[in-house]
């Protein structure tokens, strides 16, 4: 291995040699599978690998990706184990799914594959998307190909992992608080999480329905840029889905920023972050200021209560959303004398302990007495954070901060203390109670020599905007490191 | 303050059967993370109206024409256990 196979370039790239006639489908295919082979004995990315459909599939497409009319035709994907595949085995990285074959594709997938998109397999993550490390999933922890002692970042931590092991050309996972962007960050690639709404959640099997978003793990911003130009827009089966047409994000990429206004949030950058991280995101500021954006500071004043708000809003809808897994008509069932013991056994069984933590605690919060006082007012402190947004982008067109306040940390250090787990995501939690979008993208090594984010924040529907200054910053600082397991 | 819980009463709702030990830990986390949760209320004042969903969309309706839904077999193929066409589920009411 070398680190420039096949498997190792960007879509972008790809699809400029598919398109010349110099590669194949299959050939892509060929590489991704073979490095799977190689590396996923350690890395553990994924769950369900499907190399039979995958060559199928290849040769399926090939013109197709010739013929270059659809950006995501011939290039292989991994999606996270949350969102439905028809026929395809989606288990939440839960046993109370470890059986369980979707009838239904999501639209996400129901697109791409349109688009004529490979599928390559489903990948590990937190169970119900529920973490911050990926050691959450029933079927065993995810490895950090940067260094295999430590997590990847959760809760889309194989997806992020694939990606960044050259497993997959790139992937799809959700972002309910983070989950996207802390492993994009932790595993150094791309991780966007969009606007609330701009993709469809028809197929995303429900964690917390208000707060949950599709978001896309690429090796570049321009192929973030790609995929949700195929995966964006109005979608009738889900009615949250936003009244937006399908648009080619890749248009506004003009490299150019000087005059913008960027914000760098105040609160980010304090005391709980490593200072690793605080240099890493400083000299990327430093940088995007040489390209003639005009910085300055800003505070989100109510940052500090995102995340109480969160560890209630979240849990109470988990507890809500979970309340379908009965072992009735799907997944697990544990025997029992009638229907509640058997449905309170199933549930004991089936559940891991992060899961069942929030599913009581959402219980707890939402009971009779108790939700004025907990999710009540936990609302409240959401539309505190919305007009903290709002008064930000009064005055700047973009907020900067790090993506996570550490670099990825060793698999077992955090799994006993939930509250040191939850502070991985403080500065992701905000983007996702305000339904804005949000980018990670690479911006340098800390002095272990592991990854560190930087996270870019735009308006509601502003991806063009952070897409445009997440590309420009992304050529300033040309980010080319590739982790050793991958250099061989 | 910490925040005494039920543990067992809020299971129940949830159905969740737990054992002691789980009863246990869960008792001594819930409490220190609703402690910390309640920080909410230090800003959350009456005048502040809440949110549920930061992009609210009206209702949304679909024309009100038939279309093709998922068959018996194919919506059963998951099913723990099946009696025809049905869910086949253990007792919920007594009989007499």
């Amino acid at each position: 291995m070398s680190g420039d196979e096949l498997c190792d370039l960007t879509a972008t790239e790809l699809r400029s040699r598919l398109v010349e006639g110099e590669i194949s489908p299959s050939e892509i295919v060929e590489s991704c599978l073979h490095r799977i082979e190689v590396l996923d004995g350690q890395v553990r990315a994924f769950l369900t690998p499907t190399p039979d459909l995958a060559r199928e599939r290849a040769r399926a497409v090939a013109e197709l990706a010739r013929a270059g009319t659809s950006p995501v035709a011939g290039i292989p994907i991994a999606l996270k184990d949350v969102l439905t595949t028809r026929g395809i085995r989606t288990t939440c990285g839960s046993r109370i799914l470890e059986t369980y074959v979707p009838p239904y594709d999501c639209t996400a997938w129901a697109r791409l594959s349109a688009g004529g998109s490979i599928l390559l397999g489903k990948t590990n993550c937190d169970e119900f998307a529920m973490g911050s490390s990926n050691e959450n999933s029933a079927f065993g922890p995810v490895h950090n190909p940067w260094n295999l002692d430590t997590v990847p970042g959760g809760s889309s931590g194989g997806s992020a992992a694939a990606v960044a092991a050259g497993e997959a050309v790139w992937a799809l996972g959700t972002d309910t608080g983070g989950s996207v962007r802390q492993p994009a960050a932790l595993c150094g690639v791309v991780g966007l999480k969009p606007t609330y709404g701009l993709i469809s959640r028809y197929g995303l099997i429900a964690f917390a329905s208000s707060l949950d978003t599709v978001g896309t793990f690429t090796r570049s911003v321009r192929d973030a840029a790609m995929l949700l130009s195929v995966l964006g827009g109005r979608d009738p089966m889900d009615a949250t889905s936003l009244d937006q047409p399908a648009r080619d994000y890749t248009a506004s990429l003009s490299g150019e920023v000087r005059g913008l206004r960027v914000g760098v949030v105040r609160e980010a950058l304090g005391e709980g972050v490593e200072p690793g991280v605080r240099s890493g995101v400083r000299s990327a500021i430093d940088r995007l200021e040489g390209l003639g954006a005009t910085v300055g500071e800003v505070s989100l004043p109510h940052a500090d209560y995102a995340l109480s708000a969160y560890y209630l809003i979240a849990p109470s809808e988990c507890s809500s959303n979970l309340a379908r897994y009965d072992g009735v008509r799907y997944g697990l069932r544990v025997p029992g004398e009638d229907s509640m013991q058997m449905m309170m056994r199933t549930r004991g069984a089936g559940f891991g302990p992060e899961v069942k933590r929030r599913i009581m605690l959402g219980t707890y919060a939402l009971s009779a007495g108790y939700y004025e006082a907990y999710y009540g007012q936990a609302q409240k402190v959401r539309t505190l954070i919305i007009r903290d947004y709002e008064r930000a982008f009064a005055s700047f067109d973009v907020l900067v901060s790090p993506t996570s306040p550490t670099t990825a940390f060793r698999i077992g250090e955090r799994t006993d203390d939930p509250l040191a787990m939850y502070l991985s995501d403080v500065f992701t939690i905000p983007a996702n109670l305000a339904g804005v979008p949000a980018i990670s993208i690479p911006c340098g090594l800390d002095e272990k020599g592991l990854p560190v984010g930087l996270q870019l924040t735009a308006p509601v529907l502003g991806e063009e905007l952070l897409l445009r200054v997440a590309d420009a910053l992304e050529h300033e600082l040309a980010f080319d490191a590739v982790p050793g397991l991958v250099r061989g | 303050m910490p925040v005494d819980i039920d543990i067992d009463h809020v299971a129940r709702l949830a159905r969740l059967e737990l054992s002691d030990e789980e009863r246990e830990r869960l008792r001594a986390q819930l409490s220190l993370i609703l402690e910390h949760a309640a920080k909410v209320s230090e800003v959350a004042t009456a005048d502040v109206p809440p949110t549920a969903s930061a992009i609210p969309r009206p209702t949304v309706l679909r024309p009100d024409v038939p279309t093709p839904s998922m068959g018996p077999e194919e919506a059963l193929a998951n099913a723990p256990d099946r009696e025809d066409d049905r869910f086949r589920v253990p007792r919920i009411v007594e009989v007499e």
